[in-house]
């Protein structure tokens, strides 16, 4: 077995779920007695492909173009699939992330590969690597294998841990792929980020509110708790349906799901279709004046009474502990 | 314009998953099975398309005759015309999408919207397995999406923390995410509509799967935690704890 992780960057620097996901193979490559490489894609990224040493990966290969500045979903398969064919790379591992979502089911197609999507956990039994992912937005979860000789899996953000990275350095190759115009019929022209907003996908602290706020003006509330929290701001799907709240903040079936290490649940009874979506979180606290609502049932902390009352009381007890 | 929307026919998102017989899929029994959300925005997206610039809608589905449902539903929302690729056997994302392309490539559509997930398997990965193997361009999870001339479109796909414009040149493949449109609500007419409309049956590649499921099982349910107490008063112990236990804050 040979395995090409594949190392998310934006704007040259790599993103967290990057280590994850070449500690993950690391960690599936020792068990296998497998051979890993990282790959790195963008346009100026040679500077920091050798700090992905530090995570296990002892050998980099880099593809740099002036066209990669920004994603393109056409290159990138081309690319994924060009250099796991010539390091005869049987297993491909990307990020269940916006970009690892898009082009991973392209690097299926290109290398005949089955594709185990958005994994949990990843084992090797006997040789062959056992997938375990959700179903259902988490009602159900799944162990599946890849029948395939090659195989493409995306590793769900903040379930692999990476821990601290070790220092080592590691080799970096460049190898060059040409990438023409033909290659580029789908490409980013721009991105705009909202400004400082972390993304619930990604957050390891996530505020939500739901109904019982009230309306759109008291969600400052939960957005001063998430701030003292460095968390981010989620939303039932009762209050996005509302518009009080962006779509991109929604968590549960219909939005996102979710395994932060805390998450608070405000004002939200806990429908099936959210429990669906956040009850992987590590920690729960649940505050509802309802002591019966459903949300209780998933919580590890609960609050009952009036979250105007201790939202506010919360944030300020918080800012205590941290000395804001 | 051609313009397919794919939809798929999914249990709706009140189900409460119970492990079937088999060990590997859930039980079916009482669960009642709607068009897949996502698709929706689809379908309405090809409607506004069709409406803008003119052309036909063709909604696509592979499964068995329950998904003429979700077919319906597509036509008295306004498609012109159904396609059910009648195959109910168990397929993985590569395998649905290897019959959909095979069936797409003969139809040579300008666009192919899909949702950006099926709420079932929740793989997101049809769409851009059939864009590759059309050898289209794509974008996913699309929330906004203009056309620009007959050769080329802007989408707006949604990415951690921001938005993605990603030009795309026709024909192209795109996923729906939450936020591209409001579906409407079919009309009366369009019910009444629909009933009468045929739903064209085909038969579509048999599948080869590359990927197996071994077996399903519920989550560890996450027993009842404690409640800390009511009100402000329960706040500092509640910090307390997160902090000192549970090591999170």
């Amino acid at each position: 077995m040979k395995i090409l992780a594949f190392a998310e960057q934006r704007d040259n620097q790599f993103k967290k779920v990057a280590f994850e996901v070449i500690k993950a193979a690391r960690k599936v490559a020792d068990e296998a007695q497998a051979e890993l490489v990282a790959l790195v894609v963008g346009s100026a990224v040679q500077g920091i492909a050798a700090s992905l040493g530090g995570y296990g990966a002892s050998r980099v290969v880099v593809v740099e173009d002036p066209n990669l500045a920004l994603y393109s979903t056409t290159a990138y398969a081309k690319i994924i699939r060009e250099v796991a064919n010539k390091e005869n790379a049987d297993v491909v591992m990307l990020p269940a992330t916006a970009m690892g979502k898009d082009v991973a089911p392209r690097v299926a197609v290109r290398l005949e590969a089955g594709l185990v999507a958005d994994c949990t956990a990843l084992t090797v039994e006997g040789g062959n690597l056992v997938a375990t992912r959700p179903v259902y937005a988490g009602k159900a979860l799944i162990e599946t294998v890849v029948t395939s000789p090659r195989k493409v899996f995306t590793l769900r953000p903040n379930v692999f841990t990476s821990g601290m990275s070790n220092g080592a350095s590691a080799t970096v190759e460049r190898v060059a792929i040409t990438i023409g115009d033909g290659d580029l019929t789908s490409r980013v022209k721009e991105v705009a980020q909202s400004s400082g907003k972390l993304d619930v996908a990604e957050a390891d602290i996530i505020v939500s509110g739901g109904r019982g706020l009230k309306g759109p003006e008291n969600f400052v509330l939960i957005e001063e708790l998430a701030s003292v929290l460095g968390g981010a701001v989620g939303a039932s799907r009762a209050v996005v349906d509302a518009g009080w709240r962006p779509h991109d903040e929604q968590v549960g079936q219909t939005g996102k799901t979710v395994s932060p290490s805390l998450y608070i649940a405000v004002a939200i009874s806990g429908a099936i279709q959210h429990l669906a979506g956040m009850s992987s979180s590590k920690y729960i606290v649940a505050i509802n004046k309802d002591k019966d609502a459903p949300i209780f049932q998933v919580a590890d902390y609960g609050i009952v009474g009036d979250a105007f009352e201790i939202v506010p009381a919360l944030t300020q007890e918080v800012r205590k502990l941290s000395g804001k | 314009m051609r313009l397919v929307a794919c939809v798929n026919h999914v249990p709706d998102t009140e189900t409460k998953v119970k492990i079937g017989a088999d060990g590997k899929s859930i039980d079916r029994a009482g669960v009642n099975f709607v068009i897949n959300p996502y698709d929706e925005f689809a379908v309405e997206e090809c409607l506004r398309l069709k409406e803008k610039s003119g052309g036909e809608v063709i909604a696509v589905s592979l499964g068995g005759d329950p998904h003429k449902e979700t077919l319906r539903k597509a036509l008295a929302m306004g498609a012109d015309k159904a396609v059910l690729l009648k195959d109910d056997s168990p397929r993985d994302s590569f395998s649905v999408a290897r019959a959909l392309a095979d069936y797409l490539k003969e139809l040579s559509p300008d666009i192919i919207f899909f949702g950006k997930q099926s709420i079932d398997s929740d793989d997101a990965a049809v769409g851009g397995m059939v864009a590759e193997m059309l050898g289209l361009p794509s974008a996913s999870v699309v929330v906004g999406l203009e056309l620009a001339g007959e050769k080329n479109a802007v989408a707006e796909r949604e990415v951690e923390g921001g938005h993605e414009k990603v030009a795309v040149s026709l024909p192209a493949v795109f996923t729906a995410q939450k936020g591209l449109n409001e579906p409407r609500y079919p009309s009366l007419k369009g019910i009444m509509g629909a009933k009468g409309k045929p739903i064209e049956e085909k038969q579509p590649t048999p599948p080869q799967n590359k990927t197996e499921v071994r077996s399903m099982q519920k989550p560890h349910a996450k027993g009842a935690g404690k409640i800390v107490g009511t009100g402000a008063g329960a706040v500092s112990e509640l910090v307390r704890m997160l902090h000192e236990e549970a090591k999170v804050i």
